[in-house]
């Protein structure tokens, strides 16, 4: 017999087989006399049995279209094709500004002040002050990209990529500094050949600096917000969610393989 | 490079669905989480240590994702009874041999604390090793023993203190 005493350390090392064959078999000899221990760790053990066969099925499933690697690296590649949803043709509604305050997490209230979701309702209230403007949408036009790039990187403190969705049928037309709640942000805005515009807010984030995607809507006016390495971004547009969904993936798309 | 990227990680992403799938519950955000994982990932590739151990690495992206997740969820919990709950959305099908007993079980699973839960997940059903473990969950190896011991025990007596027929419990539901 070893004078090592059984530890709990080892009984974990049974049940998941890391013990050496000379220790596994003084762990046995131990249980072998301690029916007791040996009871607990036969329901350990069926646990982890059962732990096993509940997730199993996930491992069968075919993994999904959104999950081939392959393909998610040959996109970074190469700019998209224009794709179906190029042709959105979703009316614009005008959304008073009022109804900002209504903005948040589909189901969710009351709004906090900060993190991702202010991020949306800034997106939003801006989308509804300036998209709708005839005269003077933007401050600064594509024409004068460079301008742009170096105005909003010295207002809101980092530089802000400039997403390209010509591919997807969207012109960029300009941009300005917007104010925010959290400090000045870059607005971009784009068109298609129908006049439907979007608009992409961007600011740094105090708050909740790297989240997934998540999706916003107020009425018809739809908005996917996500944060990168303390940047946050909103892309919103009177467009339906599942084509807004796969511009918001290519514009995350594009400022994670320019950063 | 981007060849032996995908020859390392795509194998493993069956296996980051599984994980994704035990820690959110619902399959649409389990998935929305892999794919955010994998885009770090194809970022990030470039950054990591040749023989680095591919395994780790991956599942270290995702489970501080799924936490961040989950830390945003617990904020703003929405809570909905099983039996209310959208079957389509539930992560796996009961087997039907014995139902009750493997409700019992994710039911109990969800119980546990975050740092036993992933613990017991990556250790049992990922079938990592102790130092994988460790390093995924950034802690020392002893910190991983002493909690997989706690999981268990804890997983044990949720399991046998609940009262089977009347077993409803609140699921955390991760709305997006």
């Amino acid at each position: 017999m070893s004078s090592r005493p059984i530890t709990e350390d080892d009984l974990n090392g049974l049940l998941d087989r890391t013990l050496d064959p000379a220790r596994h078999a003084e762990v046995l000899a131990y249980l072998d006399a301690h029916p007791d221990v040996a009871q607990r760790l036969a329901l350990h053990s069926e646990q982890a049995d059962m732990l096993r066969a509940a997730f199993a099925p996930v491992i069968e499933e075919p993994v999904p279209t959104e999950l081939d690697l392959s393909r998610m690296i040959e996109e970074r590649r190469r700019p998209r094709q224009a794709p179906r949803w190029a042709m959105a043709a979703a009316a614009v509604l005008l959304l008073s500004v009022g109804a900002a305050g209504g903005w948040s997490l589909r189901g969710m209230t009351p709004p906090p002040s900060e993190g991702i979701q202010a991020l949306a309702r800034e997106a939003a209230a801006s989308y509804a002050t300036y998209a709708p403007d005839q005269v003077r949408p933007v401050e600064i036009r594509a024409s004068d990209r460079d301008v742009l790039a170096a105005w909003t990187a010295k207002r809101v403190g980092r530089p802000i990529g400039i997403p390209d969705l010509t591919a997807a049928g969207y012109r960029l037309m300009g941009g300005r500094v917007v104010p925010t709640e959290h400090g000045p942000a870059a607005l971009f805005m784009y068109d298609d050949d129908r006049g439907t515009r979007l608009v992409m807010l961007a600011r740094p984030m105090k708050a909740e600096r790297d989240m997934p995607m998540s999706s916003h809507a107020e009425g018809e006016l739809n908005g996917f917000a996500w944060a990168d390495n303390g940047l946050g971004y909103s892309l919103v547009g009177g467009v339906a969610s599942d084509r807004l969904h796969p511009l918001a993936d290519e514009v995350r798309r594009q400022i994670r393989s320019e950063a | 490079m981007d060849h032996e990227m995908v020859r390392l990680i795509e194998p493993l992403i069956p296996a980051l669905r599984r994980y994704a799938r035990a820690l959110m519950r619902e399959r649409a955000a389990a998935d929305d989480l892999v794919q955010d994982c994998l885009e770090r990932a194809i970022s990030r590739w470039h950054q990591r240590r040749p023989n680095d151990d591919a395994r780790a690495w991956i599942f270290t992206i995702l489970h501080n994702l799924a936490m961040t997740r989950l830390r945003r969820s617990a904020q703003r919990p929405v809570h909905v009874a099983l039996d209310d709950a959208d079957a389509a959305n539930l992560s796996l099908a009961a087997p039907q041999e014995d139902g009750l007993r493997h409700r019992e079980l994710l039911a109990a699973l969800a119980r546990l604390p975050d740092e036993q839960r992933t613990v017991l997940l990556l250790v049992t059903v990922e079938e990592l090793s102790y130092a994988e473990t460790a390093r995924v969950l950034d802690v020392p190896i002893g910190t991983v023993m002493s909690r997989l011991s706690r999981a268990r025990e804890r997983l044990a007596r949720l399991m046998s203190a609940e009262p089977r027929a009347t077993l409803s419990p609140p699921y955390l539901r991760s709305v997006k």
